[in-house]
């Protein structure tokens, strides 16, 4: 991470990234201007996304994939330049191996229950962190119940990182997938995911990457990292909602079944027997969300545009300028000291609620998260009702950081 | 001081604040103040659903008044059960059943807590009531 010297030159001009966003030039809450660090929840979307989605339903809004139509064509090769523009920002090797989902929650659901139902068996084990969040633990917990399989859990420390040790202790043959979280909502530790699909291959198990809150901060490129699979939403990386990604390789998805049954995932129907579609339609039963899809990309090329480096540097100074100004406030402390981290800063303040902490914020005109941040099994090991969360992106400023602070102390004296 | 007019005076109170930080002020210094509800009943029974924060709220009943005592892990919410609590604490539970507790829209409350704070509140309300109602059919048989 870099040091404060660095902070007198941000890698961005944010002030000019900021006009293409218009939300934050726009919103103001309680009349003050609003200072954005939800980031984490969801993303603020750019204008060129705003533009492509209503070009998109004033332009050629069509079904895609069974019109023998102009629009339909036009709509049909958007949707599978999408499907390539995703495939390209994460260096898949190839385009069908994306498959276009609701969202993270959907891409982990599909692969728990096609993989579970095919790969694992009474007495297996399923492996998973103590910091997921619930979509990467309720969809294997019901796929383990209906087979009789184990969820193991990897131990963390108490600033909130895996415990590498104990992973490696639990890994043993029974061990029939590892899904993990890259970047902790909660906390915002990045995990060693390299390390943990190295040695996950070494045993021949496939990896899951929840990559949620990775992919609009950390550039991924699966060829290099190697997951077997990777989900993430469109969201959470200034694209719509209701579209996501799941990435799987190649060879995992062809021995996987359908997860839907429905239109698209066919090549031919009789009542005797379906002969299913290949990839990547074979999971993509029905309508799939076009204009979701070609926003996405649109948000994806946004992000190349600006620079994912630029990004990247710029995120890093700005957490680190928030962590350290934060820290002078009396009475905190952080939930998740982890030494690599981006995107999410959770803290408490003295025995204060954080439910009180963040209402006070809000009436102040800052939007943070508060509560348990779908981590319940998190928070208890920490003993604690919740976190206040505040989740940054490239967007705020280090004057927005300031705003925080000052707030947080108004709040905290309020609330004493 | 009947319910209605407790509900007007924190409606005078409540206007003379301009500033939302204010009003939150006043809900905090109540929240502090609010009598503590008796340990031994702060039980599961006693805890309201439909708050992100915890709520106990405990009811007694004394010549033919009710009377509220309740607490929170959460000083803001404290500061609501205490303005709940100073409206309909002390009257009959006919009173209380039949009141029209109008004071939460008037003041803003409704529009300006977070919306799982201004459900818990009126969950508080319901709760509230109810006990009224329960006690009501108790004095009738």
């Amino acid at each position: 991470m870099d040091n404060v010297s660095t902070l007198a030159a941000p890698a961005l001009d944010v002030a000019r990234i900021r006009k293409d966003f218009p939300l934050l030039q726009q919103a103001t809450v309680y009349g003050l201007p609003l200072v954005y660090f939800d980031n984490g929840a969801t993303t603020q979307k750019p204008q060129v996304v705003l533009d492509t989605l209503e070009q998109y339903y004033t332009g050629y809004n069509s079904n895609v994939h069974r019109g023998v139509h102009h629009l339909s064509q036009k709509a049909t090769d958007a949707y599978e330049e999408a499907r390539k523009t995703a495939a390209a920002y994460i260096n898949a090797q190839y385009s069908h191996e994306v498959i276009f989902t609701k969202g993270t929650t959907d891409s982990i659901n599909l692969v728990a229950s096609s993989f579970g139902r095919t790969f694992l068996q009474a007495g297996d084990v399923v492996l998973i962190s103590a910091m997921e969040h619930h979509s990467n633990i309720v969809p294997w917990q019901m796929i383990c119940e209906e087979k009789g399989a184990e969820l193991k859990v990897i131990p963390i420390n108490e600033r909130g990182e895996l415990l590498m040790d104990e992973f490696s202790r639990l890994l043993n043959e029974r061990v029939k997938i590892v899904a993990v979280t890259y970047v902790s909502n909660t906390m915002g530790t990045v995990n060693p995911v390299k390390d943990i699909i190295t040695q996950a291959h070494a045993r021949n198990i496939p990896v899951l990457l929840d990559a949620a809150q990775a992919i609009q901060h950390i550039t991924i490129d699966v060829q290099d990292l190697q997951p077997d699979f990777l989900a993430f939403s469109g969201h959470k990386i200034y694209g719509p909602t209701g579209i996501g990604v799941l990435y799987g390789k190649e060879a995992w998805l062809n021995k996987m079944p359908p997860y839907q049954g429905g239109g698209d995932m066919i090549k031919t129907v009789t009542f005797a027997k379906t002969i299913y579609n290949e990839l990547p339609y074979k999971f993509e039963a029905g309508t799939p969300d076009v204009s979701g899809a070609i926003g996405l990309a649109a948000a994806l090329n946004y992000l190349q545009q600006v620079g994912l480096e630029k990004i990247q540097q710029y995120e890093e100074q700005l957490i680190e300028y928030a962590l350290q100004a934060l820290q002078q406030v009396p009475g905190i402390r952080f939930i998740g000291q982890a030494a690599h981290r981006s995107g999410a800063i959770s803290f408490l303040v003295d025995d204060i609620h954080p439910y009180d902490l963040g209402e006070l914020l809000d009436k102040q005109g800052i939007a943070v998260r508060t509560g348990h941040h779908c981590t319940e099994p998190l928070m208890d090991l920490f003993k604690i009702p919740g976190t206040v969360r505040a989740s940054l992106s490239f967007y705020n400023t280090f004057e927005e950081v300031d705003k925080l602070v000052a707030a947080v102390n108004r709040a905290a004296a309020m609330l004493r | 001081m009947t319910i209605n007019e407790k509900q007007d005076e924190l409606i005078a109170d409540f206007s003379m604040m301009e500033e939302w930080m204010d009003k939150y002020e006043y809900i905090i210094q109540l929240g502090k103040e609010l009598p503590l509800i008796a340990e031994q009943y702060k039980t599961d029974d006693n805890l309201i659903k439909g708050c992100q924060s915890r709520v106990w709220l405990h009811t007694e009943l004394k010549d033919g008044k009710l009377f509220f005592t309740g607490d929170s892990d959460a000083v803001i919410t404290k500061g609501l059960i205490s303005l709940m609590i100073s409206v309909l604490s002390g009257h009959t539970p006919k009173d209380i059943a039949a009141s029209d507790i109008y004071f939460i829209d008037a003041i803003g409350l409704r529009s300006h807590l977070s919306p799982t704070r201004s459900n818990g509140l009126l969950s508080m309300l319901k709760q509230m009531k109810l006990y009224a109602v329960a006690y009501m059919a108790k004095m009738e048989s």
